[in-house]
Order: C-alpha cells, then sequence, then structure tokens
C-alpha cells in the first residue's frame, strides 16, 4: 500500500521535471509560429494563428541546405579520418609492448589534458602563415584534437583481441594493413560506434574552432551561420527562434533513431 | 610490431603529426610567445614576465577569473546534486524511466550556441511575461544585471550536463548488486541506510569522475557564455576562455591573451591531475 503510493509519487515528480526539461524546447517553437508582435504581447500563450513565413524566411536566411551539407561534409569526413587513423595508431601502439610505444601512448593521453584555447592562438598562426585556414586545415585539426580519446578507447579495446588472429592472418598471406582492415578493424566495430559518436556530437556542434578556421559565404556549418544569422536578427525574435528550432530538428531526429547507442556511447566514452 | 618496423611508424604517423603539428607545436610555441611582445605580425622580442605581471594587475582579468571560479564550484555542486537525482529517479522502478532518461539526456546533443540562444529567450522574454503577470519582481530584466547573468549561466549549464552526469551516476547504479540490497531490507535496514551503507560506497567512484567531468567543463565553457550574456553587461560574466579570445581576436593583445593561456592551461592541468592522482590512489587502495 505505502509502496504504491511512494511509486505514484515517483512517477509524478518524473513526469514534472520531463515537463520542465522539455519546456524550454517548447516554448521555442511555439514563439516561433508567432508573429513579431504577438511575441510581445502574448509570449506564454499558444499562437493565435500559425505564421510559417518565418520558418520558409529563416530556412531562406540560413541557405540551410547549402549550411546543412557543409557540416554534415565537414563532421562526417572528420569523424571518418579521426577513425580510421586512431584505430590504425592504437593497433600499432598495442601490438608493441616496448617502452617506447608505451611512452608515446602517454603523450597521447596526456595530450587530453590540454584545453583547446591555450593552443588556439599559436595554431592559428601558424596554419595562417602555411594558407591552410580552410577546410582542409579544419579536418586536419580536427585529427590532432581528436585522436587523444579516440586511440585511449581504441587501446583499451584492443587489449581484448587476441595476437593469436593477427599471427593466423599473416601465416595467411595478409600483410599488416590487410591484417588491420580486413581482421581488426571489423572486430573493433562496437568500440568504433562509440568512438564515433562522442566525435559526432562534439564536432557537429563546435563553434569556436571553425568560426577561427573557416568563413566566407557559402562554407559555414550550422553553428557559425546561426551565430550571423542571430546576431542580424538580435531583436526579431520570431526569425530567430524559427532559425534555432530548424537548425535542432536534424539532431532531434537522429537522437530518436539512435538513443539507445548514443547514451551508450556517451556512458562508455565517460566512464571509461 | 617493432620499434624498427616500417609499418609501425606508418602507422602511427598521420596521428603524430596530427597531434605534433595542431596541439604540442602550439603550446611550445604558446609558452615562447607568452613571454614576449608578440602581436601576432611582428618579430617577437623577448620581454620575461612583463605579460604575466600585466594580467595580474589587470581588472578584467582577475574578475573573469574569479567569476568562472565561483561558477564552476556553483556548478560542480548544482550538477551533481540534480545528476544524481534524476539517476536514482530513472533507476527506480517507476514505469516512465526509459522516456525520462531520454528526455533528461537530450539537451547534451544540442550544441552549447544553440542551447543558449534558446535560454537568452526564456529569461529575457519568457521570465518578463511571468514576472509582469504575476508581479513577482526577480523574475524579471533577467541578464540585465550580473547576478541574473551568474544564475542564468548556471541554470543553462545544469540544464545541460545534469543528464550527462546522470548517465555516469546510472552506469555505477545498476552496478550495486540487486540482491545485496534486498537482503539489507530483508534484515531491517530503512532506504536511508541502504543508500549509506551499500549504495554510497559503491557509487563513490563515480562522485570523483563526476566532480571533475563537470569541474573542467565548467571551468572551459566558452559557447554558452557567447550566446547567453556574451559577458555582458559591460563584461562583468565574461569568462576566462571568452577573455582570452576576446584579447586575441578582438584586441589582438596576442602575447598577452597567450599569457592568459597558459595560466588557464596550468589551472585545467592541475584540476585533471589531481583527478588522475585521486583515481591513483583509489586503485591501490582497492
Amino acid at each position: 500500500m505505502q509502496k504504491t503510493r511512494k511509486r505514484y509519487i515517483l512517477e509524478i515528480l518524473g513526469i514534472v521535471l520531463a515537463l520542465l526539461w522539455v519546456s524550454p524546447f517548447y516554448l521555442m517553437i511555439v514563439n516561433a509560429f508567432k508573429t513579431k508582435r504577438e511575441i510581445f504581447t502574448n509570449t506564454l500563450k499558444l499562437p493565435e494563428e500559425l505564421t510559417f513565413e518565418n520558418f520558409t524566411q529563416a530556412f531562406e536566411e540560413l541557405s540551410f541546405l547549402q549550411t546543412f551539407f557543409n557540416s554534415i561534409l565537414v563532421t562526417v569526413l572528420s569523424v571518418a579520418v579521426i577513425l580510421f587513423f586512431s584505430a590504425l595508431a592504437a593497433y600499432a601502439l598495442s601490438r608493441n609492448g616496448s617502452k617506447l610505444s608505451g611512452f608515446i601512448f602517454f603523450i597521447f593521453v596526456a595530450a587530453m589534458l590540454i584545453p583547446f584555447q591555450s593552443v588556439m592562438i599559436p595554431l592559428i598562426s601558424l596554419f595562417g602563415k602555411a594558407d591552410m585556414l580552410n577546410f582542409y586545415g579544419l579536418i586536419f585539426m580536427y585529427l590532432g584534437f581528436g585522436c587523444s580519446l579516440s586511440i585511449f578507447l581504441y587501446h583499451g579495446a584492443l587489449k581484448g583481441i587476441s595476437k593469436s588472429l593477427d599471427e593466423a592472418a599473416t601465416i595467411d598471406g595478409c600483410n599488416r594493413l590487410q591484417v588491420f582492415w580486413y581482421i581488426i578493424f571489423p572486430l573493433l566495430k562496437p568500440i568504433s560506434v562509440t568512438v564515433g559518436i562522442l566525435n559526432v556530437i562534439w564536432i557537429w556542434n563546435d563553434y569556436l574552432l571553425p568560426s577561427l578556421v573557416i568563413g566566407g559565404a557559402g562554407t559555414e556549418t550550422i553553428p557559425l551561420k546561426l551565430f550571423d544569422f542571430f546576431g542580424q536578427y538580435t531583436k526579431q525574435w520570431h526569425l530567430a527562434l524559427a532559425g534555432l528550432t530548424i537548425s535542432i530538428i536534424p539532431v532531434i531526429i537522429a537522437y530518436f533513431f539512435a538513443q539507445k547507442q548514443i547514451i551508450k556511447g556517451v556512458s562508455d566514452g565517460a566512464v571509461k | 610490431m617493432k620499434n624498427k618496423d616500417f609499418s609501425f611508424w606508418l602507422f602511427l604517423s598521420p596521428v603524430i603529426i596530427g597531434l605534433g603539428l595542431v596541439v604540442l607545436i602550439p603550446l611550445i610555441y604558446g609558452f615562447y610567445y607568452s613571454f614576449t611582445n608578440w602581436n601576432g605580425v611582428n618579430q617577437a622580442e623577448f620581454i620575461g614576465l612583463k605579460n604575466y605581471v600585466d594580467i595580474f594587475s589587470d581588472q578584467e582579468f582577475r574578475h573573469s577569473l574569479w567569476f568562472t571560479f565561483k561558477f564552476s564550484f556553483v556548478s560542480v555542486i548544482v550538477i551533481n546534486i540534480m545528476g544524481l537525482g534524476l539517476a536514482m529517479l530513472v533507476t527506480s522502478y517507476i514505469k516512465s524511466k526509459n522516456i525520462l532518461r531520454t528526455v533528461f539526456f537530450m539537451p547534451n546533443l544540442i550544441g552549447g550556441l544553440i542551447l543558449g540562444f534558446i535560454w537568452q529567450f526564456v529569461f529575457t522574454k519568457v521570465f518578463d511575461a511571468i514576472g509582469r503577470m504575476t508581479g513577482i519582481e526577480w523574475m524579471q530584466g533577467w541578464l540585465s544585471d550580473t547576478q541574473t547573468g551568474f544564475w542564468g549561466l548556471v541554470i543553462l549549464m545544469s540544464w545541460q550536463m545534469a543528464g550527462y552526469i546522470m548517465i555516469i551516476y546510472i552506469a555505477y547504479l545498476e552496478n550495486v548488486p540487486k540482491d545485496l540490497l534486498e537482503a539489507a531490507e530483508i534484515d531491517g535496514a530503512n532506504a536511508m541506510q541502504r543508500f549509506r551503507h551499500i549504495t554510497f560506497p559503491l557509487v563513490a567512484p563515480a562522485f570523483t569522475v563526476s566532480l571533475f567531468l563537470t569541474l573542467s567543463h565548467a571551468f572551459k565553457i566558452y559557447d554558452q557564455n557567447l550566446s547567453l550574456t556574451n559577458g555582458g553587461p559591460f563584461n562583468s560574466t565574461t569568462m576566462v576562455s571568452m577573455d582570452i579570445v576576446n584579447t586575441a581576436f578582438q584586441m589582438n593583445q596576442m602575447a598577452s591573451a597567450q599569457a592568459k593561456a597558459v595560466i588557464f592551461f596550468i589551472i585545467v592541468a592541475v584540476i585533471s591531475l589531481t583527478q588522475v592522482y585521486i583515481n591513483k590512489k583509489r586503485e591501490v587502495e582497492m
């Protein structure tokens, strides 16, 4: 009896908290349908009539298809590069028991402690001199910043893959790269999902680094474009909110389809 | 794979070059620049500790450092209490726990920049509307002074990170053996005693992980700061990250910004090394 009552209290508490948690999103979406005037006179209520023009205008001003494509391109390429080269390096390190290999691994782990802001200024200056403040430079920088954690996670997973597999494949005539590509990399798939998810979340949302590296019409990712857009319409909440809503939709869709993997990936990445 | 093997170095070279050019070399250059009068263009001249002396007599930097410490301290406490509370809620026997997990975790997937803009709307428009409607004065004029700017940032950060920390606590809470708790219940231990003597000791490692994770996240935030308050009013809510970026790329005082970046690096490194030390110590004890 007492137990059921306690359960109801917890259920209600959970629902109240969940509503509180999504309320900022609710307020954003509801107000994105209002006219500029109505947001000021009527912030809390539902819109009197749905104004879709906010969305069409925001979609156009954000050149959303182009911007979305840029974000996809940067994220997919960077994450592919990070996954492949980090797994390759972790493989080399885990199959070499020497002191040197231990030291290299230590350097990568230690590099995780270095915050972006402490290397940002010389980095931008260096790449600026080499004329690499562009799309390719950005992908390369993501490899540099992303490889440490990725190598660390791959290295942990590789301990569980027996070396006798390597030896068997070598006897069958595989070279090192073939052993990696055909035997090891497929076995690493679960950890690749984790590493991939962690890097996608970070790179997709990153603002500061791309704002310093790329820029100029047609190259901006979603956070960059949104920042400019927001600055332009700072007192016009109806457009700003519509722009924010459009930008979030792809993430919500991805979350809807892959929430189990995402939560598991983040959990594994944080606890290890 | 031996040290002298070609394939060993071939496999390592992309990430070594990547880390070297993107992180290690800039880090070393950064230390060097912080002792010079470099402005991004000129030939750097060595000027000793002058930049460091200057930034510590700089009111704004000292304020941003103090503000960041205060913000991190309060955020760490709030986020961890909320994270643990949410984790205990969604690992209890309620029906809606899966959907609750999904909801609480959601803000983490969306960038700090976007979340900051959304909350800017909530604080300046929605809070204001509620305040005017109900006559509650403290809900009006948010983000227009240091006090509400501070709490606005804490609320934003807590809302975003509590779900992330919740995930970490869940991972540890699910490792607490159910039969142990049941046995204790049969032996007459009440909920408080079970938490104190069984759950808490088993979840203790999660506190170290979560505390330091939140601390270093809070200390480093930039996007949320930029989109929620942009440091305003009058730079009173500018945190260290933002101060470094502004000094470098708005005022073009590269050397001075780099000295701030070195201080920032040392603080973050000390936080992280403390965590490593505590973890190692516990592993030895166990």
